[in-house]
Parts: C-alpha cells; structure tokens; sequence
C-alpha cells in the first residue's frame, strides 16, 4: 500500500474506537447500488523504480531538441538555485497561507514579488498571481470593465497582434458575462492609430497592447495610450516581462501610463513544460485595488506590534463575498511565482537588462542568418524585440516537419492563425541560443529548401 | 520544528547598488547594447526596476529562512478541510522534471512530444474510470477553473438545444463559494437551497426551486459538511427531470475513490481537484489542476485541447475537431506539468491502490472524529458517518469559556499542528472542519487528539493562553484590520511605515 502507514494492528484499533467491525462498514451511508467493486480500467500498481524507468524511456521519446519557437512561452536559462529552493518541502507542500502564523514564509515571498513585479511594470499594486498569460488578459479585461467609472460599455478592443491564445482565452472566460472582444485587423503588423480611427468617440470600456507583440514587432505605446485615453477607454498592457528589463514599462506608456498590466511570469525562472504551469500575472493603480481578482498580501503588525504579513483585501474574494466575488479565482500559480521572485533576486535589474540584451542579439542573428538562406523573407521590418516573422517561399508546415526530423523545432507556423500572412513562420532565440545553434539551423533550413526544390 | 525566532528582513534590505548573482548573468557577446540600440528611444526604459541587487548566498540564504517559516506536509501535520493535505510522493515531482518533458516548447510538432501526450492520453482514461465519465479534458489549471468549464459546458448544452430560459444555477448554501461565484462568471443566476439539520440538503427545497430555467445544480458529495448526501439518485432525478443537468464540485473525491462514482450517481459533468485527490504539490497556493470529466451529453462541448489517439499516434484535439467546444481556456495545455505528476502517482498508486486511498481517508477522519467526541468536542452532525472530514463545532467553547474556533485554532499552531479550515461552512457555528487523509498514521492522530485535549483543559483553567495564542510563532497574531485598511502591499525604500523601520528589536540579526 504506497503512502499509507497502517498496520493491521492500528486499524484494529481505530475500528473499535469508532465502533465499526470493518472499514467497509464506514460506507453503510452510500446506497448499497451505487457502490463500486472494481476499477478494472487502472492498470496494476508500479513501485518508484517501475515508474521511474517509465518516465525515463517517455521522457527520452519526446528528446531535447533544438528549439527555436517562442510564441508565448521562452526557453531561458534557469539558475540552479531557483528550483533547488522551489522545491523544499516547505515551500512545494504548503497550502494557500490561511493561517498568516504558520505561513509567514510564502506570504513574505508574495509580498517581495507583488514589490518586484509592480516595480517592473511601473504600476503600484499587483496580485499573488492568475494561471497564466491568458486568463490575466482575460481578467483584466472584466476587471477594466467593473473599475471604468465613466463607461458601462462591455465591449474590449482587441487588436490580432495579441497572442491568438490569449485572445480566445479570453473570449471562452469572459463573453459568458456580455463581454464582446472585438478584434481590430492589423494588417502592418503593428496597431496603429490609423487602425483605431472608426472607434474613435465610441464607448468602449478596454484597449488590450501586446508589448512586444505577438510578431515580436514593437508597438508604438506611447500614441496608442494617448489615442485610447482620449478616447475613454482604460488601457490594457501584456507585457513580456523578461523584456521589461530594457524596454519602457506598461506605468509609463504615454501621459499616463497604462491603466492594467498583466502577462506570464513564464520567462522568470519557469521552464517550458509543454505549457505550464506557468504563472499569469496582474498589475494595476492603487485606485483599482479593489477591483482586482485573486489573492493580495499586505504587511501588517502583530499584537506586538512587530512586523507580519497576511492576505488582505479578501471581501472581494469568492469565500467571503460568493457569487458577487470579482472573480471565483483562489488557489492560483504560488509555486510558479517563487521561482519568479527567487529568478528576479538572483538576475537583479542589471541581469534582468543583460538577459533582454542577450535576447534581442541573438533574435537579431537568427534573423540575419535565416534571411541570408534563399526563399526566407522577412516579414514587417520594424523595431522588434525577441522574435520575428519570415516568410517562406513554400507552405510552412512540412518544412517544420522536416527540420524536426532533423531535431530543430524551428518555430511556429503562423497559418492557421494568420492565413492572410500566406508562409509566415515565427521564430525566436533567447541567451540560451549560440552563434553554433544558430548556424546549425540556417544550415539545416537552407539544405530543406533546397532539397524541396529538387524534389519538386 | 523550531520557528526562527526573529522575522527575516525583506529582501531589498540586503540590496547594494552593483552586487548581484554575476554567474547567472548571460555573458555579452560583443555588441550587445549596439544591437539593442537599435530599439526606439521612447520605447526604451530609463529608470531602473526596484529588483534585489544581492549576491546568490544572500538569496538563496533569504528564501530558504522564508521557507522555514512555514508549515508543510513535508514537516507538519496539515489537517485543513477541504484541502486533502496528503504525502506528496517526492517521484512525481522527480520523473515530471525530466529534460525530455522540462524542456518541451507547447507548441512543438507532436511528433516530439509523443511520450508526453502518451501520459496525457492514459490520464485522460484513468479519469474516466475512476469518476465513470464518458469523457476527460485537462487543461482548467484549479479547481474553480475547472467549475468555470463545467458551468460553461452546462450552458453551452442547454444553447446548443435553443432552451435559452435556462440559466439558473442551484447551489446549497454550504457549498464552497467558488460555487456561486462561478456560476455568475458564467453569467448565470444563483440560487440558494438550504441544508437540512442532518447536513442533507433540503430535497423539498430542491424541488420548489426547480423549473424551466434551471440549468442545472452543483453539488459536492460527500458535501463539505464532510457527510455523503444520501438521496442523491433522487436529487438527480428532480434536477434531470425538471431539464437541468448536474455539477459535481470535485473536492471530496477523495473521500469516496474507489467505492463510488459520480458518473454512476447521475452526474453529467465533474472537475476534479488533481492537487488534493491525486496528490501533486498545492505549492503555497498552487498551481492546482483541475480537470474537467464529462457524461454523453457535454462530450461535444469539453474545452480544448483535449489528447486524441488515431492508431498508435497521440495528437491534440482542436476546435477543428470539437467545433461546439466552449473554447481554450489556457495559452498552452494547462498546468502540465502537474498534471504529469497527477499521472506518475495514479500510476504508482494502481488500481488497488486507488480503492485504498478512499477506505483509509474514511477510516482516519471517523477514528478522529470518535476520540475528539470522547474528548470533549462536539461533532457537528452525530450520528453520522465522518466522509474522509467532519465539522467540530466549538459553540459550546465560545460560549462557556470565551474560546472560539479560531483560537483553538491558532493554539494549535503552538502545538506544532496546522490548523484545520475554520469557519467554513458557514453554515455551522464555530466551526473546524479537520480533514487527515489517509497517509497520516494513528500516531500522528493521536499526536493531534491529545493536542487538542490539551487545548480544551487550557481552555477550562487559564482561556487566556488559548485565546492570545499563537505563542511560539515568529509573529503573534496579526493585525487584519490594519492590513485593509492601511494597505502595505509593496514594500517602498523611501516610506518605510512609521514604526516599522528594522530595529534590532523587530528584525534579527541576518
């Protein structure tokens, strides 16, 4: 029996303090028809080496290739120390820091991470975390939606150069509540103003900014910001926040700044994983504090008067407030953002900047190496940070095919998402790609072009 | 375990201008700022973030004195209701961090993540066979997101068959308040039902709020007045006869896994807490997994992606294949690595194992809940059986002795047990809802009993120690109040609370 400590003696025992002659007796409340014999579908137990060898031969099926998508989730180098920390126990097997004594250890790291994240947003309060990228956008936009004071307009602009995740994310969490997303066609691969002029004067509660956008392609904040101020409408960042390190923060787009940041805390310390877990995260103006979903920490004092840390703020919460909760959210991505904070404490601003800057040059030459291999094209050549679309002179997805055979996955296909765009093919590098990995792909690609040509 | 007995400084107070972690730092290629420069000047940063500046000791020192100031599974008895604190087995977390699976981009081709979706697949099947769904979907990321796609698909179906009226959603008022606040998500309207005296909900009540707008009800059984709900075929029956569909809110599943099914009950849609049934980490707040199982009726409407298998392939199910689904619901595929982990141990627990983990659950919180009654504290439903929790209520401390359900709880703290869930269900006055899952020994139970007998003594002879604990703690009770009030919530170099400066006397030496 695997983690179950009984012996024959001790169950003797507890059935004859309860008074039961045997354990089945304890379900004599379960009508006798509905209960069960036999779960013949679970295969038969492994002990940890079966297991473990398992793993191993699955682990090693899905190998370790060559990577070069972003596209939302990016591949840095992690800091031993981020998760051999992570992982203590009293981290890893603690839960949400109901009793603030007992607790004071996560609520402490919740309260250095709502100062780190805040800070690097430029914006003055932030949440324990949403699940991810995602569903932060999503609830950002319901949140802009209840802290608009001078507009009860449900509606939230959402241009197609934010992640395709993101926007359908949010459309699956908010329209059940009348929200209406609608997307604004950016066809330069950038939001312009221009793009935005039919809604000028009308009322709409939200502007959504992906900051670099999804094409890697950088927006011009400032205008934009300015454009939807003007225009009543509070404004929405997703930020990248490896990117915040060197780029403008969300607080100080434009006169004002913008009114909500959110994001994926992915980049800081959280590996790949096939999609998480990762950690969302959500930042704001102290005035719409309460209007923000999920678990806040502030510091406090005890009876002694001595520093302490507690969850706060919770009369907007789901088990206090029920159905007119600002969210049904409670347990959220708490591990995902200690390894966030103990990432951000050991990079510092200047890592953090160094990391960005390592980024940015290595995309740079990707760029550069792939562009240079016949029947690659870049597409929107504008400032761009961490990532960028080409174009291919044939149909993306067997040449990916391809190039995984040869074990480089190199890069997202943008056809289903983008079919106006025709062969586009995003692609990334972060500091973990070096010149050799570079070359190794442009090399790769040039050989997979080639020999589809003659095969044609 | 000894509490440190100063707080730990926060960590910018180690800060110094230029120190860093400088190994972790990427090396610059040459021409790094040139090729940044290349970034507008307006959409550059000028200031500087406020990150620590520190060295890796003074970090990984800091962070491991934080994590020593809280209790865990892995150090202390954790019996909080609702919240299924059991042995997180340290395999899962081992074989889910290998490089094949860390390494993984979500959206690399599937011909590299065949083991990985192989895994998905055959959770997906053992999810179904243990709750006797017809159908599995695992990316809601918590329980209450998993309520979310369970409500929408509820919706969703009721559209589908143009029966707009309905969008009622029925709820027991001891139900968990992510219940409620889910079902307004989705854009529904609450109703409330009362619960009965014997912690079954009032079927009378059911059957007056029913009608032709119900959309469906959402249930937990055994509810979290920790009792199974009885005439649940006949509340399936008022609910599918009057053309609404039911929610099983998947908390307690691991009260009955094993012995009984919600499919085999009459639900039509379930989420399951993978976090407390199935054991991954809860991580200090999580990341949680929250997997959604379906009957027939909801098969077309599960959010995506979902894993298929076409002859000896694994591949994601897209919108292309499930073109009614109520959508995504996460960027990539949910919190997959945990659901990993919630594989590696279903795998290790096997099919015996699985019956098991219900039977001792039950037989730990009715061995509890019997010597508690010897000792003094009053269950709050007698005469019925404990699920895999029960309620204590502590009215009658409250109002003898001036001690409430919360001091007892915080006296706990002192006694090295975490506390159990206070104050929920609401429902119950004083209440302590204890919950000590199966892989607790008798000793660690008896370890609690005695405790809390001690506690009860204390509180007939000296209320005070009770009721001004926690004492051993780094800090003593805090101040809620002042925290909502006079909102701290960043920590700010320049305005540092007026008496709250680190002095030797509040902050320890480092």
């Amino acid at each position: 029996m695997p983690f179950i400590p009984h012996t024959p003696d001790d169950v003797e025992q507890m059935l004859a303090a309860i008074g039961a002659k045997k354990i089945d007796d304890l379900f004599d409340e379960i009508p006798k028809e509905l209960r069960i014999e036999s779960l013949a579908g679970i295969p038969e137990a492994l002990n940890e080496m079966q297991i473990g060898r398992l793993m191993a031969q699955r682990a090693a099926a899905d190998g370790t290739p060559l990577n070069f998508i972003g596209a939302g989730a990016y591949e840095h180098h992690i800091p031993s120390a981020v998760w051999a920390i992570t992982t203590r126990g009293e981290f890893y097997s603690a839960y949400t820091p109901y009793q603030a004594e007992a607790s004071q250890g996560t609520l402490q790291l919740i309260y250095e991470y709502q100062t780190m994240i805040s800070s690097l947003t430029g914006m003055e309060v932030s949440n324990a975390s949403m699940y991810d990228g995602g569903s932060a956008v999503a609830e950002a936009s319901l949140m802009a939606i209840r802290a608009h004071r001078k507009s009860r307009s449900q509606r939230v602009l959402v241009p197609t150069t934010l992640h395709p995740n993101y926007r359908k994310v949010a459309v699956a969490t908010a329209s059940g509540q009348g929200v209406r997303f609608e997307e604004v066609p950016c066809p330069k691969g950038v939001l312009s103003v221009a793009d935005l002029a039919k809604y000028q004067g009308e009322d709409i509660a939200a502007l959504v900014i992906q900051q670099p956008n999804f094409f890697g392609v950088l927006e011009d904040v400032d205008a934009l910001t300015d454009w939807a101020h003007a225009n009543n409408i509070l404004v929405i960042a997703s930020v990248n926040p490896t990117s915040l390190g060197i780029l403008k923060p969300p607080g100080q787009w434009g006169t004002k700044g913008a009114d909500i940041a959110c994001g994926d805390c992915q980049p800081l310390g959280v590996p790949l994983s096939s999609g998480g877990p990762y950690a969302g995260f959500l930042t704001t103006r102290m005035e719409f504090v309460r209007q923000m979903p999920g678990r806040i920490v502030g510091r406090t004092v005890d009876t002694n008067g001595k520093q302490g840390f507690a969850l706060t703020l919770q009369a907007r919460e789901q088990h206090i407030r029920r159905g007119k909760a600002t969210s049904n959210i409670c347990t959220n991505q708490g591990l995902l953002v200690t390894a966030a904070t103990i990432y951000l404490s050991l990079l510092g601003p200047e890592g953090l900047a160094r990391v960005a800057n390592e980024c940015h040059r290595a995309t740079q030459e990707l760029v550069a190496a792939l562009t240079r291999v016949k029947g690659v094209k870049l597409a929107f050549d504008r400032a761009r940070f961490h990532e960028a679309v080409l174009l291919l002179d044939r149909p993306v997805g067997p040449v990916l095919a391809e190039l995984a055979g040869r074990g480089i996955v190199g890069g997202y296909d943008l056809s289903n998402d983008y079919p106006e765009l025709g062969n586009a093919l995003l692609v990334c590098a972060t500091e973990t790609r070096t010149a050799a990995e570079i070359k190794t792909y442009a090399d790769a690609l040039a050989e997979t072009l080639k020999a589809a040509v003659r095969a044609a | 375990m000894a509490m440190l007995k100063h707080p730990e400084k926060i960590i910018f107070e180690y800060s110094r201008p230029t120190r860093g972690a400088y190994g972790q730092w990427p090396t610059e290629q040459g021409t790094s700022n040139a090729a940044a420069s290349d970034i507008p000047e307006n959409l550059r940063r000028k200031d500087k973030p406020l990150l620590p500046e520190v060295s890796e000791l003074e970090a990984v020192r800091h962070f491991t004195k934080l994590s020593q100031l809280n209790f865990s599974i892995d150090t202390h008895f954790y019996p909080l209701g609702s919240c299924t604190m059991k042995y997180n087995p340290k395999a899962c977390n081992e074989y889910a961090l290998l490089p094949g699976f860390l390494n993984r981009h979500p959206l690399a081709p599937e011909s590299t993540g065949q083991g990985f979706l192989a895994c998905m697949f055959e959770l997906q099947e053992m999810l179904k066979e243990v709750t006797g769904m017809q159908g599995v979907a695992l990316s809601p990321m918590a329980g209450a997101h998993g309520e979310f796609a369970g409500v929408a698909m509820i919706r969703a179906y009721h559209r589908a068959r143009g029966d707009l009226a309905r969008n009622e959603i029925i709820v027991p008022n001891a139900a968990h308040g992510t219940n409620p606040a889910t079902a307004t998500m989705c854009g529904c309207v609450v109703k409330e039902i009362p619960t009965k005296d014997d912690g079954d909900i009032d079927v009378e009540a059911l059957k007056a709020a029913v009608g032709p707008k119900t959309a469906g009800i959402m249930l937990t059984n055994p509810s979290t007045c920790g009792v199974f709900e009885r005439r649940i075929k006949e509340v399936a029956k008022i609910v599918h006869d009057a053309g609404g569909l039911l929610y099983y809110d998947g908390a307690n599943l691991n009260a009955i896994l094993g012995k009984v099914r919600p499919g085999d009950m009459g639900f039509d849609v379930i989420h399951m807490n993978l976090h407390k049934t199935f054991s991954t980490p809860h991580g200090g707040g999580g990341p949680g997994a929250g997997a959604v199982g379906v009957g027939a009726r909801l098969l077309p409407f599960m959010p995506i992606p979902v894993v298929g298998k076409e002859g000896d392939k694994f591949r994601w199910l897209s919108e292309k294949d499930l073109p009614q689904s109520i959508g995504r619901l996460s960027a990539f595929m949910g919190n997959a690595g945990v659901l990993l982990r919630a594989y590696i141990y279903m795998r290790m627990l096997g099919r015996e194992g699985m019956h098991r983990v219900g039977e001792f659950a039950t037989l730990n919180a009715n061995y509890l809940m019997a010597r508690l009654a010897n000792a003094g504290f009053d269950p709050a439903y007698p005469g019925r059986r404990a699920s895999h929790e029960f309620i204590i209520t502590a009215k009658k401390q409250a109002r003898d002795l001036g001690v409430t359900a919360m001091d007892i709880a915080k006296r706990l703290l002192d006694y090295g047990f975490h506390a159990p869930t206070t104050y929920f269900p609401l429902l119950v006055p004083e209440c302590l809802l204890i919950e000590p899952t199966e892989t607790e020994s008798k000793e660690a139970l008896d370890g609690f009993i005695d405790a809390m007998a001690a506690i009860l003594k204390e509180a007939e002879a000296q209320a005070d120690l009770v009721t001004s604990a926690p004492h051993t703690m780094t800090v003593r009770r805090l101040d809620d109040v002042r925290a909502a009030r006079q909102l701290d919530l960043t920590w700010k170099p320049a305005a540092y609370p007026q008496g709250l400066r680190p002095t030797s006397e509040n902050v320890g030496p480092s």
